[in-house]
């Protein structure tokens, strides 16, 4: 696969298994928290191409689940069918299911209205997209389409999803300034208070920092780990120290499959696939 | 000797970079001469104009109605008229040529169905303006029973103008990034909420500039409103919108009959009398002025609508 050759980090190690710092959120021998949503037989097509095949895999709730794999694996197609942003592209289609615990809600269903599912799951982008519109407003957005309308209790939730996305004491004095006037980092991070504004039940982030420097990526990276405690996260990482550094599970991705799926330490330090050791040892290609 | 080589290689290399440039110099001379060869040709129009209207351009002329004698003859009538033709013609495009777009560009599904209804808007702001007329004529003044009025003449440049408001729309909404929709599509919005919300918004500035120029396109059109039965000599106003009693506002005045600025200007030319040809530079001058004002206004308005959004 030459053309992945640029997505994979260089290593010191060479061969052997990599050193990484494993999330502070290891669970170790633990009994595992239960299942917040179930993937089981997803198919996902655009046109003829089939870009995921039969995919099983469990997210954990109140968990960090990475999705790992050189570019074109489909770790972000797959993301993205939990809330559905496919829907927006024409010629798209899904097979098998996606089940959100506890109401066993078929989030990939036929008949499943992908705003009702976005409405539960929320987004954060690769890109940092904040609204040109006041920072305020940004997060006030969300809310706003689920109808709310008092102004108290708008601005009481804005206070709480900006201080949980860290970001509060920065922007406090400036809330009616515009969201594009923040640094990219911040930006991110008001994108983030964005989606928790509306108290979603999973956070997808697809590559949050791969347009941010290496500071304001350790920031998101210490967000991630601290929402852990209110929300499930999937993350899809072109990096695999951030995978090792924020998860508890990761699955490695590859041609549409997943490859292998673990808790963050033992995928790791004691991968049982040979695909999978050699993409983490950076031997792959 | 190595360092002597080097030499030769940068100089070398200098009067290649020179030579090259030369051509871009070039470019830009010829660039400058066909641009300003442009500006003058409207400039001396305009001159000449102004000159040749000079005794006429005064508060009389704008505040009196037409007249046999050159020299008591004014505008009053027609720069009512166009004002209250450009009125109906901007309520009728600005809904109707948005939504239009909003629906192609948000909505329409990708089949060939829609592709035939782009290429036809397309070809449609190609279309010569006297078939506008045509079409009004039967249509607006005969069969909706319009006759000569204010509404039938402000539906036709409506009709002229929606493609330009469609295509300037539609350009307008493609400038907002994808990125913008899908982040409020995750939050749940509908395509509406979508559109309401953010694209419009983003876009307005876009929107109202292809309004304006599509205004400033109509404002001198002569051949449909010639063809839906313009007068040339009107000596009264068409009745106030305005009331004095409740409900205060009247839609009277769509129903009366009407002159236009380039109407009168071609009734002014169209006589022997050269004093008459004063007014119609005089008017010329005054018209070209209002599109000059209105094209004024959209770029400020584009300006404006910039300086909040830059993504």
């Amino acid at each position: 696969m030459p053309t992945h050759a640029a997505d994979i980090p260089h290593r010191e190690s060479g061969r052997g298994v990599v050193q990484v710092a494993v999330g502070e959120g290891r669970r170790g021998d633990a009994p595992a928290a239960p299942a917040k949503a179930t993937a089981a037989g997803l198919n996902f097509y655009y046109g003829s191409f089939q870009a995921l095949k039969n995919l099983d895999m469990v997210i954990r709730e109140k968990q960090v689940t990475a999705l790992i794999g050189p570019s074109g694996c489909g770790k972000s197609t797959f993301l993205r069918c939990f809330n559905r942003m496919h829907d927006l592209t024409p010629f798209t289609r899904y097979e098998g299911a996606i089940t959100l615990h506890p109401d066993e809600f078929n989030l990939v269903g036929r008949d499943v209205d992908p705003i009702e599912v976005r409405m539960r799951i929320g987004l954060v982008f690769q890109k940092p997209n904040p609204f040109p519109k006041t920072i305020f407003e940004n997060v006030a957005y969300g809310l706003r389409v689920r109808g709310m309308r008092n102004k108290a209790l708008i601005e009481e939730e804005v206070e709480k999803a900006l201080r949980g996305a860290a970001i509060w004491d920065e922007v406090k004095e400036r809330l009616q300034q515009s969201g594009l006037s923040l640094s990219g980092g911040q930006q991110q991070r008001l994108c983030i208070a964005r989606a928790l504004a509306t108290n979603p039940e999973m956070l997808l982030f697809d590559e949050p920092t791969s347009a941010l420097d290496p500071i304001a990526t350790a920031r998101i990276e210490e967000l991630i780990s601290e929402l852990r405690s209110r929300v499930t996260v999937l993350i899809v990482t072109h990096n695999m120290q951030q995978a090792a550094r924020v998860s508890d599970y990761t699955a490695f991705m590859y041609l549409g499959e997943i490859v292998e799926f673990d808790e963050t330490s033992r995928l790791f330090t004691n991968p049982s696939k040979k695909a999978t050791e050699d993409y983490i040892t950076g031997r792959y290609g | 000797m190595h360092a002597v080589t080097q030499e030769a290689v940068a100089a070398q290399l200098r009067e290649d970079v020179n030579r090259r440039k030369i051509l871009d110099r070039v470019f830009v001379i010829v660039g400058l001469l066909v641009l300003f060869s442009a500006l003058l040709i409207l400039v001396i129009l305009f001159l000449d104009l102004v000159r040749t209207g000079a005794p006429r351009l005064n508060w009389d002329f704008v505040t009196s109605f037409a007249s046999r004698k050159a020299e008591r003859a004014g505008i009053l009538a027609a720069w009512v008229g166009t004002s209250l033709i450009m009125l109906v013609t901007a309520l009728v495009a600005m809904p109707v040529g948005v939504a239009a777009a909003i629906y192609l560009e948000e909505y329409a599904p990708k089949n060939w169905f829609t592709a035939i209804i782009e290429i036809n808007v397309t070809n449609l702001a190609g279309v010569p303006s006297i078939i506008y007329g045509l079409l009004a004529l039967g249509l607006f003044v005969y069969q909706f029973q319009l006759g000569q009025s204010i509404a039938a003449a402000g539906l036709t440049l409506a009709l002229l103008i929606l493609p330009i408001v469609i295509v300037a729309t539609r350009e307008a909404i493609r400038a907002v990034p994808r990125a913008i929709r899908e982040a409020a599509y995750a939050l749940g919005a509908t395509r509406w909420e979508v559109t309401r919300d953010h694209v419009l918004p983003y876009s307005m500035g876009g929107v109202l500039t292809g309004m304006i120029i599509g205004l400033s396109r109509a404002i001198g059109e002569t051949a449909p409103i010639i063809t839906i039965g313009a007068l040339s000599f009107i000596a009264f106003l068409p009745e106030s919108p305005f009331r004095s009693e409740f409900p205060f506002l009247s839609f009277a005045w769509l129903r009366d009959s009407f002159t236009a600025m380039p109407i009168q200007m071609f009734n002014w030319l169209s006589r022997p009398d050269p004093d008459f040809h004063m007014n119609a530079a005089a008017a010329g001058a005054i018209l070209l002025g209002m599109t000059l004002l209105m094209n004024a206004i959209a770029i400020y308005v584009r300006f404006r609508y910039r300086k909040k959004i830059n993504w």
